[in-house]
């Protein structure tokens, strides 16, 4: 479990998160919604210390991260997997090679154990021979796959996933969708995943936690979140045609 | 003020460029790569530069030399110290600042504004030691033979000038090379090389660094990378002369 507790973070005289407090649950697909430019990704980059926080606590399981030493924040790091929204794969390795990297620098594994691992995490994301491409070979579908392959090569205990499907037609944001949330179920993973995407949230939402302007507005999960008065959620839930004609 | 700003935030980032590297077998393997991205790709336009310049130099002074009074074979002796004293130490650096300077800034750059260099951080990894220290360590070493390599050629180049035309004989060309010769000025040039090594890959690797937003910032980091390394090196030039030779 990772809890955030009073979050404050500005920019300079622009306040982005406002006294956010959330809990994202072991074992389950906790998604941030909101629009652009909410602070969805301001947030996780809290959570994952890539962005100090003003004030405020972030527990890892019980373990104050904010106030780690540069040695405990390392040790936990190693614990967390993140998918980034670009992919974030590096561009001068191949597949394979971006896989085995954070084993080759954190593991003493055998050059066999790690093809091994590297060819177990390619076939859970169905992407089996791939190991010899490069990054700059793959369709959009592929980079994010090769990139939960890399994100849960050390086997995590906490994945966080920007914006999983951004750029993907909805077949293939579906695939990586359900992708993400058996990975979590299977591995009792802590998956936090940021989204403006309406179809992950009916799909995975087990919980959900909706940032409007930098607060916490609401929590809910998928089927709480289609009943709910709120005005701003359903703002932001019934925005297009489609789904209010399905209402 | 907005240099104190920026040099301080220069310093903060050698300060972890400096650390222990996390894993000593990667970061071996990471100067071999860079021997090969930063020195031996190199070698060809240093080369052919080299060369061409030595020529010039050696026909300059021929050209400049018309009292009897002079030996020709003063063409070999000036050549010899200009291209080891200034051509190629420092000029043959201002090219490499501009090759491999804008190369290591664009890469970092862009892993800076792809997200690169943040998952590398989240993996636990220091970026900054990771990506800057094997290339600042690399340059240090493979510049100084890029240089000796230069001093070569461009003698060559001279040699060869002169046979051409006639002005000098091989003979009194090869005598000045050999004449009045103090290594200590092979010494000055290649310290001299190291040090605009450290400049040209380190200032690279801060402006790369710093990269904020897209393509269009990457290209302004590289363009910053060689103009500021450019500089520096014009000036740590004149202090190390300062330094070394006066
Ligand atoms: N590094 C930064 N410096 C200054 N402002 C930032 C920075 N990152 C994000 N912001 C601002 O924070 C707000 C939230 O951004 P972000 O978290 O990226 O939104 P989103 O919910 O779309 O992910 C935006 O107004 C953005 O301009
Ligand atoms: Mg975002």
């Amino acid at each position: 479990m990772i809890e955030a507790k009073k979050i404050n973070k500005s920019f300079g005289e622009h306040q982005v998160l406002k006294d956010v407090s959330v809990a994202f649950k072991q074992g389950k697909t906790n998604l941030i919604i909101g629009q652009s430019g909410s602070g969805k990704t301001v947030l996780m980059k809290c959570l994952v210390g890539l962005y100090g926080i003003d004030s405020g606590e972030i527990l890892y399981n019980g373990r104050d991260f904010s106030r780690m030493s540069f040695r405990q924040k390392k040790a936990i790091r190693q614990e967390i997997g993140m998918l980034f929204q670009g992919g974030a794969l590096f561009d001068y390795m191949t597949v394979e090679e971006n896989i085995m990297f954070p084993l080759v620098m954190f593991g003493d594994m055998t050059l066999q154990k790690r093809k091994d691992r590297v060819n177990f995490c390619l076939q859970r994301v169905n992407l089996e021979n791939a190991n010899k491409l490069m990054p700059s070979e793959l369709s959009g579908g592929m980079i994010k796959r090769v990139a939960i392959a890399r994100a849960i090569s050390l086997n995590p205990s906490y994945l966080f996933c920007d914006e999983p499907n951004s750029g993907l037609d909805p077949q293939t944001a579906n695939l990586i969708d359900n992708l993400i949330s058996e990975i979590t179920k299977e591995f009792q993973i802590t998956t936090v995943i940021n989204t403006h995407d309406m179809n992950s949230v009916v799909e995975i939402g087990d919980n959900i936690a909706f940032i409007y302007k930098g607060e916490l507005w609401w929590e809910g999960n998928k089927n709480t979140i289609l009943k709910t008065e709120n005005p701003e959620i359903n703002e932001f839930v019934f925005a297009s045609e489609l789904t209010r004609k399905l209402k | 003020m907005n240099f104190f700003s920026e040099l301080g935030k220069y310093l903060l980032l050698m300060k972890e460029v400096f650390t222990k590297p996390d894993k000593a077998r990667v970061f071996f393997r990471q100067i071999f790569i860079e021997f090969q991205n930063l020195g031996i790709d190199s070698l060809g336009i240093v080369i052919i530069i080299s060369v061409f310049v030595g020529a010039v130099v050696a026909i300059q002074t021929a050209y400049n030399i018309d009292s009897p009074l002079i030996p020709l074979s003063m063409v070999g002796f000036t050549t010899r110290q200009s291209i080891i004293l200034e051509f190629s130490p420092t000029m043959i650096s201002l090219v490499l600042a501009g090759k491999v300077g804008s190369r290591i800034a664009s890469e970092i750059g862009t892993m800076r504004v792809t997200e690169q260099i943040d998952a590398l951080e989240i993996m636990g990894i220091n970026p900054a030691n990771y990506l800057i220290q094997p290339k600042v360590v690399a340059a240090v070493i493979i510049n100084p033979v890029l240089i000796i390599f230069s001093m070569a050629f461009a003698l060559f180049g001279g040699w060869l000038a002169c046979v051409i035309t006639g002005m000098v004989t091989s003979t009194d060309y090869i005598t000045g090379l050999q004449g009045w010769f103090d290594g200590y000025t092979v010494f000055y040039a290649l310290i001299k090389t190291s040090v605009f090594a450290f400049i040209i890959t380190s200032v690279a690797g801060y402006q790369g660094y710093q990269t904020r937003g897209g393509a269009l910032e990457v290209g302004t980091a590289s363009t910053k990378a060689v103009v500021h390394s450019c500089i520096l090196i014009i000036i740590f030039n004149l202090i190390l002369t300062q330094l070394l030779l006066v």
